[in-house]
């Protein structure tokens, strides 16, 4: 019980830094109708960032700052130097470009920082576990993940829902065309959203470091997670998004937790050990297979643009 | 009398709150020319879509040459001999205009799992393709993309296409939106000529063209047919100049 | 009717003509590593050729087509694991094996458009890819050695570097000269005309998904070919040739040469593969280059090399 308790928190942890990662690729794709496959590369130099900046500052909470910081910069700059032109193209020509810059990422932080990874190691004051419930102790540090992701998504919520940016954020997602009769620097708004994008991605990309170690390649897998869930949950909608990222989240842990168990109980041993780690790998990709086998528009279909 | 060629029975089709049809019946007969008015917006292209079904009716059946179609897929339809031409061009846009329609007559032969032979080069596709090209007026510009003819060709081309499926019931939505003067003339002209071996189910704005032509017209409002008749009938018809030949001015040549 | 004589004929021609006299390079020069280099180029060329069938012809943009070279390399892997060593049996179980995957997922897949046909091929990829990682009995994550080549009853030797190479140009051309046909038949100007306009090959009386299905799993077939090739190259299959960065390699391959354009792949996997393969010998970061110039040739260079050609000639 009690183990399951802590796998839904995992779960939900999980899904809350997907959410990060997949709230960008949403926005992005919603808004500029643009595939961002180097999102996964921003997810992995805001590990990297805030490895380096923690290293040098010595303090774990400055040091992340500096990395969101740095991430959002660098979306800034990729934008305006780059991705811009590719707006209104063919979604191929994207996918070519931005896996172009997936080669390009990973090979510049090969020759900055080495092949090897990175550790993150994490402060004392976040090490501890916590009690949530008698006799249940939780990490701190992904308690904090938890309060942090949760943070940014009701911030996302209220900028998305109240102000006149995300106003002009959701009319852009439902009607692009819209938004450039209302006279916006359409320009502006699109690198803002961009950079937004980013320093989302950085963001869960530096909080997921301590966790796993800081590699090359770590944003390629959990980008196609992150896929995943803006397909399921709609293209453009945050809201879809937050959904499905914690349904995936926990799907995928409680998958790869139970599965195993569940599995040995039908199967012989020897082919459950070799059996499970597979399915619950393919779990997710299973779940949105069938999704849109059913469903294939998606489950929440984005109105016809 | 004999069943009609096509017969549409309390036909219904909802787009959230709009009845675009409404409890619509109807019989086409063969040899007719029939043709469907009706202001902007009055549900005729998506009567017609139905009737070849690129959009599937909430209610109501269709029946088509004896049989009922209603929930057959368009590509079975076509087979069975319906062809429409679309209001808005609808060809494929970077093929030469003979493969446009040499495509329908290979449709038409019905074997199209050949992945070896060199289908540009069969003798008897072409022809027919070209025979259909000719009959519409566009013999000289088979071998230009589409994406390069002008629009009153592609028109043209519509026609040429659904022709070369040899249909039994040949259903055109607004053949001459768009179209100058000359060009519409011409149209008229082939029409005349086609309605000697086909029935006809035509859409259109152009009120001159539809007296001339039609034997029989139905009007449509509001996805409801208010009245069917022969031209003069229509003409005289209380209900259909207050509904539609009134502002009949204010609705011509519309896309 | 003569081919034209255009750039891209011409770039064709001689692309073919030195692919051809290249062993005699290699012999005369004692140059082996160009001829292996060239063989691994000419199976993706033949994997990138297949994917352009669906890609190009078919506007079928399948982000999982590298699962079928997993699938084609792991058929002839796992039988000589099993002891079958003959490419008679080998080599149609490949092509039956992928085939039949192609069929599965394509009528899956095919429900779908656009962004979501995308991501649920790209998910049937990964799903596989998850269950050869699973195959403990062969290797698992760590891929399985293919000790021995295929053998085809002392018709081919495919251990000999010269008759190897001659074997996968030979698929390379029968493959083109395949997708050639197709492409041209009655079959293919209707997968095209359904790229072109769904709606309206419907309602001129095509079941327009029964033919894009067909064509899915004639080029997932080809490229199980492919995948059986590669597999007797490096001597080893694993669960990474499936994963989904290397079918972006070859959507890359595929856009890079010319999408639509019969030689377009070969000079795609050309380009790509031979600039890899040049940068990380000065360079052991040969993505800081690569990866730009992908960019700077979707910013400028619109329609691959073909493309590029193709608008030389007309100025
Ligand atoms: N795909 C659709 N979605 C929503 N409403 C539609 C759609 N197609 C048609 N309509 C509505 O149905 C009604 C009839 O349209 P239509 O058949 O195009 O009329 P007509 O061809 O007579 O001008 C209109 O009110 C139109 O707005
Ligand atoms: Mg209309």
């Amino acid at each position: 019980m009690y183990l399951v308790v802590e796998q839904l928190l995992n779960g939900l942890q999980f899904g809350l830094l997907l959410f990060l990662l997949a709230a960008g690729l949403t926005l992005v794709f919603g808004i500029m109708d643009f595939v961002n496959l180097a999102h996964g590369s921003l997810y992995m130099m805001g590990a990297y960032f805030a490895a380096t900046f923690v290293a040098w500052t010595g303090s774990f909470v400055l040091g992340a700052l500096m990395a969101l910081g740095a991430t959002l910069l660098l979306g800034i700059v990729l934008e305006y130097v780059a991705l811009r032109h590719l707006y209104g193209r063919d979604h191929l020509d994207q996918v070519l470009a931005t896996f172009g810059l997936i080669l390009f990422f990973n090979d510049a932080v090969r020759l900055i920082w080495g092949p090897a990874g990175l550790a993150l190691p994490l402060p004392a004051w976040l090490t501890v576990p916590v009690q949530i419930i008698p006799g249940v102790y939780y990490p701190a540090y992904r308690l904090m993940i938890i309060a942090v992701a949760l943070a940014v998504a009701a911030m996302l919520y209220l900028v998305v829902m109240r102000t006149r940016v995300g106003m002009l954020i959701r009319a852009g997602a439902s009607n692009r065309e819209m938004i450039g009769a209302l006279g916006i620097n359409i320009k502006l708004l699109f690198t803002l959203v961009f950079g937004l994008g980013a320093a989302l991605a950085g963001l869960a990309g530096l909080m997921q470091a301590p966790i796993l170690t800081v590699q090359i390649g770590m944003g390629e897998n959990i980008l196609i997670l992150a896929f995943v869930i803006i397909v399921i949950g709609g293209i453009g909608s945050i809201r879809g998004a937050f959904m499905a990222a914690i349904f995936v989240g926990i799907i995928d842990t409680m998958g790869r937790a139970f599965l195993p168990d569940l599995l040995r109980k039908v199967l012989s041993g020897a082919a459950a050990s070799t059996a499970a780690p597979a399915l619950s790998s393919m779990l997710i990709y299973l779940l949105m297979a069938i999704i849109l086998v059913l469903r294939p528009e998606g489950l929440f279909p984005a109105a016809k643009r | 009398m004999a069943e009609a060629l096509l017969r549409v029975d309390n036909l219904v089709r909802r787009y959230g709150g709009i009845t675009a049809t409404d409890n619509l019946s109807m019989e086409v007969v063969a040899g007719e020319l029939h043709a469907i008015i009706g202001p902007n917006g009055a549900g005729k292209t998506t009567l017609i879509s139905q009737l070849t079904g690129q959009v599937m009716p909430n209610s109501g059946t269709i029946r088509f040459a004896g049989r009922d179609v209603t929930g057959l897929p368009s590509y079975k339809r076509s087979r069975l001999g319906l062809a429409r031409s679309f209001q808005i061009t609808s060809l494929l846009k970077d093929f030469s205009a003979i493969d446009n329609v040499a495509l329908a007559a290979q449709a038409h032969d019905g074997h199209s799992f050949r992945f070896w032979g060199n289908a540009r080069k069969e003798r008897q596709l072409r022809a027919t393709a070209r025979a259909a090209l000719e009959r519409v007026g566009l013999g000289k510009r088979a071998d230009i993309v589409v994406s390069q003819l002008s629009h009153g060709e592609q028109r043209e081309l519509e026609l040429a296409v659904a022709l070369a499926t040899k249909p039994q019931l040949l259903l055109l939505d607004e053949p001459m939106a768009g179209l100058g003067v000359t060009e519409s003339a011409r149209m008229v002209a082939l029409l005349k000529e086609l309605r000697k071996e086909v029935t006809i189910v035509l859409v259109e704005h152009d009120m001159e063209a539809v007296f001339a032509l039609a034997d029989r017209i139905t009007v449509l409002v509001y996805g409801r047919v208010i009245a069917c008749d022969v031209p003069d009938a229509i003409r005289k018809d209380e209900e259909v100049k207050r509904a539609y030949l009134g502002e009949q001015h204010a609705v011509t040549r519309h896309g | 009717m003569m081919p034209k004589l255009n750039a891209s004929n011409a770039v064709a021609a001689l692309m073919c003509a030195a692919l051809i006299l290249l062993p005699v390079y290699s012999a005369a020069t004692g140059n082996i590593f160009i001829l292996t280099l060239f063989t691994r180029i000419t199976i993706y060329a033949l994997a990138a050729a297949s994917l352009n069938l669906i890609m190009g012809y078919g506007g079928m943009m399948s982000f999982g087509h590298a699962a079928y070279l997993g699938i084609g390399g792991y058929a002839v892997g796992i039988l000589a694991a099993e002891g079958i060593g003959s490419g008679f049996i080998q080599w149609p179980v490949a092509l039956a094996v992928s085939a039949l995957f192609a069929l599965l997922i394509g009528s899956l897949s095919l429900r779908t458009r656009g962004v979501y046909f995308i991501m649920i091929t790209l998910a049937f990829a990964q799903m596989a890819y998850y269950v050869a990682s699973a195959l403990s009995r062969y290797g698992g994550d760590d891929g399985l050695t293919v000790y021995k080549r295929s053998d085809f009853a002392g018709l081919i030797n495919l251990s000999d570097r010269t008759q190897f190479y001659y074997l996968c140009l030979a698929c390379l051309f029968g493959g083109l000269y395949l997708i050639w046909r197709i492409v041209n038949s009655r079959f293919g100007l209707v997968v095209q005309g359904v790229r072109s306009n769904e709606q309206r090959m419907q309602a001129i009386g095509f079941h327009a998904n029964r033919y894009r299905l067909v064509c899915f799993v004639i080029a997932g077939t080809i490229c199980g070919l492919a995948g059986a090739l590669l597999a007797n190259n490096t001597d080893f299959v694993s669960p990474a040739v499936m994963y989904w960065t290397r079918s972006g390699d070859l959507m890359v391959m595929v856009i890079l040469g010319g999408m639509g354009s019969l030689f377009g792949p070969v000079v795609g996997a050309i380009v790509y593969l031979l600039l890899e393969e040049l940068l990380s010998q000065f360079t052991e970061y040969s993505g800081l280059i690569l990866g730009p110039v992908l960019l700077l040739i979707v910013l400028f260079a619109r329609g691959g090399i073909m493309g590029l050609l193709g608008r030389m000639r007309r100025g």
